[in-house]
């Protein structure tokens, strides 16, 4: 391989990059490749993400454009994956990030597959808002001459699973475009929906674009990263060095400090990125559910070409502490439950929602027992999924370190223990023990150029990244200014890192404070209403070019934190609410308005 | 003293415009559960220290928490008195704001731990509404004034309580940082300007403790006091008050410029000249205390510099008149008497004792509930006792029995069957929250007092009442140089053994043994109780014994200026 293959690179520092990896090892070449990333992830403007091509005018030649709207980075992989099999394939191809196309292209777009998640419950991606409403817009075009095919991603314990992408997929039937695939949903075990549908889409694209000139030149991917020796599928067995609680005693939410090493692997990460986490469900968990289903551990069971022991598969490869739809109207059948199968209808949505919330599978196994054999079992359970953690340090401070805060999902059920399984997973670790991890870059909650200033919002365990970003500004010696807004129960033991901000408010590293504890006082107090007190101030920053993150809770904060913001934008910028909003949309598209929430 | 600085505290008090330094500003610091350091000083003076729960800092810092930062609020209650209402007050503030439980202080008053930053105003505010007042309950200032417990046995006996009152009326700080920072009171238009006219800007070099004791019961250690006044009366007539001043028990460890001292009596008063020689004792040690060495700035260290007589000169130039001779007093114990005992006016009285002054729930113990059950029915009042103790006071005959059923029914009535040792016992507060901890001393009295009454029941001695002092630290909140037995905190699970104080206050103990553990403390004890047991002469008390018998030498610091009646 030499550096003219590297097609973007300008002719004169082709000699260059050849002398410099000239002898060099792979893994050498591996730590190279990440630390050319990271540098890119610096170097990048704001508001321009690295992934996204920039609208390209329209080109003679018939092209598959793959469109991606994508919040953790699950759809921008497969788009980019999608992508790069079609371009291997001799198919003309472009990968876009959804806010990076203009609402123009769609009348000149003729082969088009989007790939897009769901968040929570029925939110779009924040960088598909403007996407979203402009084709749910009585502006959007007609688009008779369109073939599409839609890829929703999402999460099935939410009731509303995959609502994006299956409302996407309808509008653009109907305004005229023709479907070429029913609309994949791919739970959060993606491989299983998500690999058959790429493929399908792989050969539909062959056979529409088959009919055009021959291409005169592949189109060349420009991918923000080589990928590493480390991923997903191939996770780093991290040691983990610290399991530290960091909420008192007298907290009712166990709060970990993880630290894990990352010696030797390579990884790099932005302030911002998430930390993937491959858990194994506790060996208690699998045998309760063993022995309420009367079911051998030891049964070989095969699916597709992997073969397993019952108990690996539960511990290792399925989902257990999250009920999901599928699973649940498959129990209902089988148990032949008739108030079960109730639930299933629309009527009774936030019911099942509820009940999801607080259940189990082993608790629907127990509640409204049925018979499961040892492979339909298998088959109907979600596959396991790694867990995503905003990573909470910074490689320029803790070097081959990577830290993150992992709140303990613990609770009773009826004087029985519930957990999360990654929450429990790691949070039983001991010190010393091997992690499987891999990083998730998060391009869209990275940090601006030096001089902005930063206004961080998070609740909960959503102060995890701005610890990164603080320590990365010092480190960095920033201009910038730095204010943290934070939410949490109480002061007195849930203040997640009190000493560390103390210490950044004494050493001016972080410039300004301001703390929401909502169980302190009679009225609850959240970080909302801090950022409504702090409204004059809050706009001003805003109107000077702060950039804005939001972290920690999708259901409520997030919402209310955005309902905060469109009455300070329309209170202080003097603006209507409908005004505030397309505002703040602004910013959200710009990415100086960056949500990371879970 | 030229030359050397002024200490730290100095510096801080004297910019502090009259106590106010920048504590709104750090009781409003949302970022830390803490105030300002100088502002804690200054705290003091508003009847408050900031702690933190020492059983939880290790554990705290490593959850990347600050230490467990609370507050301990200290009523001022001359005397020791207060009323139902204001005991269903303090209840409510330590249910609500604090740990749960309320602490008679061997200064016979409340104090409340556990106490966030946030709830301090409410809680200072709460009791200010019962007219309870915290000022000056601590620092650098004439702090609670106390009298001996006993109410009215004659009403000479309630003028030593009045008196109590009036001096610490009297030597209240004039200053309205209290009522602006904790009461909201208005800041007057245009900035008055305030003065202090008895403490200056900088009030005392160091705290200052005023007792009033009514002979024969000496229950407020009264040459433990800076100024110990002892009531003369003949006849059922208050004469006046015998002046002992320079009492203190405060030292540090291994370092002999630091000492326990009992007051020197000085002459005698009459009543309408003693808020006068009051202040005169203040404003000499205002003006000569030490102010660069707290260690060295009690009034006892003053007195020993001047010479007793060189003082007493300089009290008498500055108040204008010299004292009279003092008169012939006589103290019995400096215990509490528990049980009923009646007043002149036909009321009565019930003692109680209260294990270290914690009033808590525990399902053993419901004292808290007790009490505030008691104090929804009671019409008399309540007083606190030095030994830390408390007293059920002026209930009708009538209503004897009804709070004698009370008393039993929430398990308060352990003096009828408590072991000498037990009903003579005192114990400092220590850890977990107090800072100057360096050994346990309330959370040990539990456990170390089965120990010891098992060895006395051995030797024939359970029911000798003998006093036992603990402290967690050579400090001396628990006056432990007073003790019969006193253990003095060195280190966790280590102490001082010091023997030989007397029965009556006037003598001081001395250290036996240095830093030993609980083994070597019960060894030691053991061998005594035996000595005691079978030596011993009729009626003769522990601490005596081992003076008479040559256990221990001849002790420095008795009182010689008392004159037998």
């Amino acid at each position: 391989m030499t550096a003219a293959t590297l097609s973007p690179l300008p002719e004169d520092k082709q000699p260059l990059v050849a002398r410099l990896i000239d002898g060099l090892e792979a893994p050498t070449l591996l730590w190279l490749s990440g630390y050319l990333a990271g540098v890119a992830g610096q170097r990048q403007p704001s508001g321009k993400p690295s992934a996204a091509e920039p609208a390209a005018v329209p080109e003679a030649q018939p092209r598959l454009t793959v469109l991606y709207g994508s919040q953790t980075g699950n759809a921008k992989r497969l788009a980019e994956d999608l992508g790069r099999r079609a371009s291997a394939a001799g198919l003309a191809v472009r990968v876009v990030r959804a806010d990076a196309y203009a609402a123009r292209e769609w009348k000149q777009e003729r082969l088009l597959y989007l790939v897009i998640s769901t968040q929570g419950d029925a939110e779009p991606p924040d960088d598909s808002r403007a996407l979203v409403e402009f084709l749910s817009s009585a502006r959007a075009p007609k688009l008779e001459s369109l073939r599409y095919a839609v890829l929703g991603l999402g999460d099935s314990s939410y009731p509303n699973f995959c609502a994006i992408g299956r409302q996407l997929d309808e509008r653009l039937a109907a305004l005229g475009a023709q479907r070429l695939l029913p609309a994949g949903e791919a739970d959060v075990d993606l491989e299983t929906v998500a690999h058959p549908w790429l493929e399908q889409a792989l050969q539909q694209a062959r056979e529409q674009l088959k009919t055009s000139a021959p291409l005169a030149k592949v189109t060349t991917l420009r991918t923000a990263r080589i990928a590493p020796v480390w991923h997903r599928e191939q996770p780093f067995q991290a040691p983990l060095l610290l399991n530290q609680r960091i909420t008192g005693r007298d907290s009712d939410r166990d709060v970990r400090h993880l630290e894990f090493s990352l010696d030797g692997s390579g990884l790099h990460y932005a302030p911002g990125d998430a930390l993937g986490v491959w858990p194994t469900q506790s060996p208690a968990l699998v045998d309760a559910v063993l022995n309420t289903l009367k079911l051998d551990g030891d049964t070989t069971v095969r699916v597709g070409s992997e073969e397993h022991a019952l108990r690996t598969w539960l511990s290792k490869h399925r989902e257990l502490t999250q009920l999901t739809r599928p699973f649940f109207a498959a129990h209902a059948e089988r148990s032949g439950d008739a108030p079960l199968r109730e639930l299933l209808a629309p009527a009774a949505r936030d019911t099942l929602a509820d009940l999801f919330s607080r259940w189990q599978v082993l608790d629907l196994l127990r509640r409204h027992p049925a018979e499961w054999t040892a492979e339909t079992l298998v088959a109907a359970l979600r596959p396991l999924a790694p867990r995503l953690y905003s990573i909470a340090s910074a490689q320029s401070v803790v070097g081959d370190e990577v830290h993150l805060t992992v709140s303990h999902v613990d609770y009773a059920l009826d004087g029985e223990a519930r957990w999360g399984a990654a929450s429990r997973f790691l949070a039983q670790h001991a010190e010393g023990e091997n992690v499987p991890v891999f990083i998730e870059a998060n391009e869209r909650f990275h940090l601006p150029a030096d001089d902005r200033d930063i206004l961080m919002i998070g609740a909960g365990t959503g102060v995890a990244p701005y610890r990164a970003f603080v320590q990365e500004r010092a480190e960095r010696g920033a201009g910038g200014r730095n204010w943290l807004v934070f939410g949490n129960p109480h002061f007195h033991s849930d203040f997640l890192y009190q000493v560390e901000w103390q210490a950044a408010l004494k050493s001016g590293q972080l410039h300004r404070i301001d703390l929401a504890f909502s169980r302190d006082q009679a009225e609850k107090r959240y970080v909302q209403h801090r950022l409504i007190e702090q409204g004059r101030r809050v706009y001003e920053w805003l109107d000077g070019g702060a950039h804005l993150y939001v972290c920690g809770d999708a259901n409520r904060m997030a919402k209310d934190v955005h309902k905060a913001l469109v009455a300070i934008v329309a209170e202080h910028g003097a603006r209507s609410a409908e005004d505030a909003e397309a505002w703040l949309s602004q910013l959200i598209q710009r990415g100086r308005y960056a949500r990371d929430v879970y | 003293m030229s030359g050397a600085a002024l200490s730290e505290f100095e510096r801080i008090k004297a910019n502090s415009r009259f106590l106010r330094g920048t504590l709104v500003e750090s009781l409003a610091d949302p970022v830390t559960g803490a105030i300002s350091e100088d502002d804690n000083k200054l705290l003091k003076f508003h009847g408050s220290y900031q702690q933190d729960d020492r059983d939880l800092r290790e554990e705290r810092r490593k959850q990347k928490l600050e230490p467990a930062y609370q507050f301990m609020v200290r009523a001022r209650l001359a005397g020791g008195v207060l009323s139902p209402a204001q005991w269903l007050s303090f209840d409510h503030i330590a249910r609500t704001w604090a740990n749960h439980t309320l602490r008679i202080t061997t200064r016979q008053t409340f104090q409340l731990h556990g106490i966030l930053k946030r709830d301090l105003k409410p809680s200072i505010a709460a009791m200010n509404h019962v007219l309870v007042s915290t000022i000056a309950a601590c620092g650098d200032v004439n702090r609670n004034v106390v009298a001996s417990a006993n109410p009215v046995e004659t009403p000479a006996h309630r003028l030593g309580y009045r008196w109590a009152e009036r001096l610490s009326d009297h030597l209240k700080p004039k200053t309205r940082a209290y009522h602006e920072i904790w009461l909201d009171e208005k800041l007057v238009a245009g900035g008055e300007e305030e003065s202090e006219p008895l403490y200056g800007p900088t009030y005392l070099p160091r705290k200052f403790k005023i007792g009033v004791a009514v002979p024969p019961t000496n229950d407020i250690d009264v040459f433990a006091q800076d100024l110990g006044l002892i009531a003369i009366i003949e006849h059922g007539e208050l004469l006046g008050f015998n002046v002992a001043v320079g009492g203190g028990m405060g030292a540090s460890h291994g370092d002999p410029s630091t000492y326990p001292r009992l007051g020197s009596v000085i002459g005698f008063v009459e009543p309408e000249q003693l808020l006068r020689t009051a202040e005169g004792v203040i404003e000499v040690q205002r003006d000569h205390g030490d102010r660069q060495e707290r260690k060295h700035a009690r009034l006892k260290y003053t007195i020993d510099r001047m010479g007793v007589s060189a003082f007493k000169a300089t009290l008498e130039k500055r108040i204008g008149f010299a004292l009279q001779p003092s008169r012939a007093y006589h103290f019995d114990h400096n215990g509490d008497r528990y049980g009923w005992t009646e007043g002149n006016d036909g009321r009565w009285h019930l003692t109680l004792q209260i294990e270290s002054g914690r009033l808590a729930d525990s399902p053993e113990a419901p004292h808290l509930s007790g009490l505030r059950a008691i104090a929804e029915e009671h019409q008399g009042d309540f007083r606190l006792t030095c030994n830390q103790n408390l007293i059920i006071a002026n209930v009708p005959a009538a209503q004897r029995e009804r709070i004698d059923a009370l008393v039993a029914e929430y398990k308060l009535d352990g003096y009828r069957r408590l072991s000498g040792i037990r009903r003579h016992a005192v114990a400092c507060v220590a850890l977990p929250t107090c800072g100057l901890a360096m050994a346990e001393s309330e959370r040990y009295l539990p456990q170390l007092l089965p120990k010891l009454e098992a060895l006395l029941e051995r030797h024939g001695l359970r029911d000798e009442p003998i006093l036992l002092r603990l402290s967690g630290c050579p400090n001396g909140c628990s006056r432990p140089y007073l003790g019969e037995i006193a253990l003095v905190g060195r280190a966790i699970g280590r102490y001082d053994l010091r023997l030989g104080a007397d029965f009556t206050g006037r003598r001081l103990n001395r250290v036996v043994r240095e830093n030993i553990d609980e083994g070597e403390i019960l060894a030691e004890l053991d061998k005594l109780f035996a000595r005691y047991a079978a030596e011993r002469n009729e009626h003769e008390r522990f601490g005596d014994f081992l003076v008479r018998s040559g256990v221990l030498p001849t002790v420095r610091h008795a009182i010689d200026a008392e004159v037998f009646a």
